[in-house]
């Protein structure tokens, strides 16, 4: 009884708070009903048991998102925006119209949907043995369906080749956004002291913790970029020139690192195929090297493409 | 009832009470500065007290650790929010709408 | 005990919904700004009370990452709101 209160109650403030986004008359307000609609979405996700969906939305959707977005109406004031232009009526038809239409194909593969399937469920169970891993959401995403996850990465690096390709000709090869700053020892400069030690010791939890329990890569290397994101608020750090060697191989090194225990797995039975005696060291060396390259590539997708001189 | 559900129970109570107190402040309070201090402090008294509440129902030293380390972050960062908000609303700083 | 936790955290989803009335209300950018971080603060709560309530630990790193970047949005708020937009509103004099 109380479960059911609780859980409409959560469905009905989830939905409040989008449609404020959304209905909003205020652009810095509805960025901050967002940002809670992140945070609500990540309880939903917890009270259903989905920890490790949940930790990943905690983290992008009430964390980075947020300081993308609070950074980019700030940015639009300055550039004079106070209200975006209202669409003309035909292009807002369409959107709605777009919109109808795929909240009405979700909601029609939701209705279309056996109550009763248990899915893969089963399936993911009868072979976590051979997965090297307890987790079934890692075994899943790094083992059964590993190729999802490696296209994933590569789709992050080309999104971050993307940003940077923004550059004005005349920034290329310097640092990422402007030089931030704060008085040298004040509230700000000391939080960014105060939390990298927990900050780094939250990260490599999760992405540890992630083989046999929520947790993983993704929501690690997330909390990893949100670290270094603060300290670099903090004006404690610069971020390195977009052609710094080290930072171009902090990049690409988990995804080259799982292309290769990929290829290695030819001459083990398959593409991917990764030895159930293995599997768990394999599955761990994957793990860390993606966790750094996508600490490093969210935080600099945040940080924007170069606006600045290399010095 | 054992001691530890009566510590939970009325830890827990004694957190809604702070966190209802924080909500009606938010609401009820005429200014900003006055708004502040109803979120910082009311809220991070509220969540100790749950935290304190969940740690006698936790199932190891992890727990409590973690539970511990939920409470020590938060109260960091509704300190530095606390002031660097209330230096950004004062009079004559720049435009806090920007 | 379980029961109890529980209609707490309903209680809890409760002030969170009255704290969303200043983020609706404003009238500043600041208001808005507290409110959320009041709302972030109990959905802290919440997860511990669910995580209490389930037995399910693993929940408490939700709780985790959530405190853990609590103030980002803030901080990014108030440096958007300094001098130059870089800033920390304790250099500006």
């Amino acid at each position: 009884m109380t479960g059911a209160i609780f859980d409409i109650v959560l469905c009905l403030l989830i939905l409040a708070v989008a449609l404020a986004a959304i209905l909003g008359r205020d652009l810095f307000g509805s960025v901050v009903f967002f940002i809670v609609y992140g945070l609500l979405v990540a309880l939903a996700w917890t009270r259903l048991g989905a920890v490790d969906v949940a930790l990943a939305e905690a983290a992008i959707g009430a964390g980075l998102t947020g300081v993308l977005l609070v950074g980019a109406v700030a940015r639009l004031r300055r550039g004079g925006v106070v209200e975006p232009t209202p669409p003309r009526p035909l292009a807002r038809g369409a959107q709605m119209g777009i919109c109808v239409l795929a909240a009405g194909l979700v909601g029609a593969a939701i209705a279309g949907l056996d109550p009763d399937a248990a899915g893969l469920t089963a399936t993911v169970a009868q072979n976590l043995e051979a997965s090297g891993v307890g987790n079934p959401v890692t075994a899943v995403l790094l083992n059964f369906r590993g190729y999802d996850t490696l296209l994933e990465t590569v789709v992050l690096l080309v999104v971050l080749i993307g940003v940077w390709s923004l550059a004005e000709d005349r920034y290329w090869g310097g640092r990422p956004g402007l030089r931030q700053h704060a008085k040298p020892g004040g509230v700000l400069a000391t939080y960014g002291r105060f939390l990298p030690p927990l900050g780094l010791l939250a990260g490599v939890y999760v992405v540890w913790a992630g083989t046999d329990q929520p947790g993983g890569a993704f929501q690690g290397g997330t909390i990893l970029a949100a670290v270094w994101l603060l300290v670099a608020m903090a004006g404690l750090v610069d971020a390195p020139p977009v052609t710094a060697r080290r930072l171009r191989l902090t990049i690409v090194a988990g995804p080259a690192l799982f292309l290769a225990v990929a290829v290695a797995g030819i001459f083990m039975g398959g593409f991917l195929h990764l030895p159930p005696e293995h599997a768990k060291q394999l599955i761990q060396t994957i793990e860390a090297g993606l966790a750094l390259s996508i600490a490093a590539t969210l935080a600099l997708l945040v940080a924007g493409p170069p606006q600045r001189g290399a010095r | 009832m054992s001691i530890a559900t009566l510590f939970t129970a009325l830890m827990t109570t004694g957190g809604l009470i702070f966190f209802i107190a924080g909500s009606v402040g938010m609401l009820r309070f005429p200014d900003q500065h006055s708004r502040l201090h109803a979120m910082t402090k009311a809220d991070n008294l509220g969540l100790g007290m749950i935290v304190l509440g969940a740690m006698a129902q936790a199932g190891g030293p992890l727990v409590v650790f973690k539970l511990a380390l939920i409470w020590i972050l938060a109260v960091a960062a509704s300190a530095v929010t606390a002031q660097t908000i209330a230096r950004a609303t004062l009079p004559g700083q720049a435009d806090p709408e920007a | 005990m379980s029961g109890w936790l529980l209609a707490a955290a309903v209680v809890l989803l409760a002030t969170a919904a009255a704290a969303l009335v200043r983020v609706a209300r404003g009238p500043d950018a600041a208001d808005r700004m507290m409110g959320a971080q009041l709302v972030g603060t109990t959905g802290v709560a919440v997860v511990i009370l669910l995580a209490a309530h389930e037995g399910n630990w693993a929940m408490l790193d939700v709780a985790l990452v959530l405190s853990l970047l609590a103030a980002f949005a803030s901080v990014a708020f108030v440096k958007a709101a300094s001098r130059d937009g870089q800033g920390d509103p304790e250099e500006d004099p």
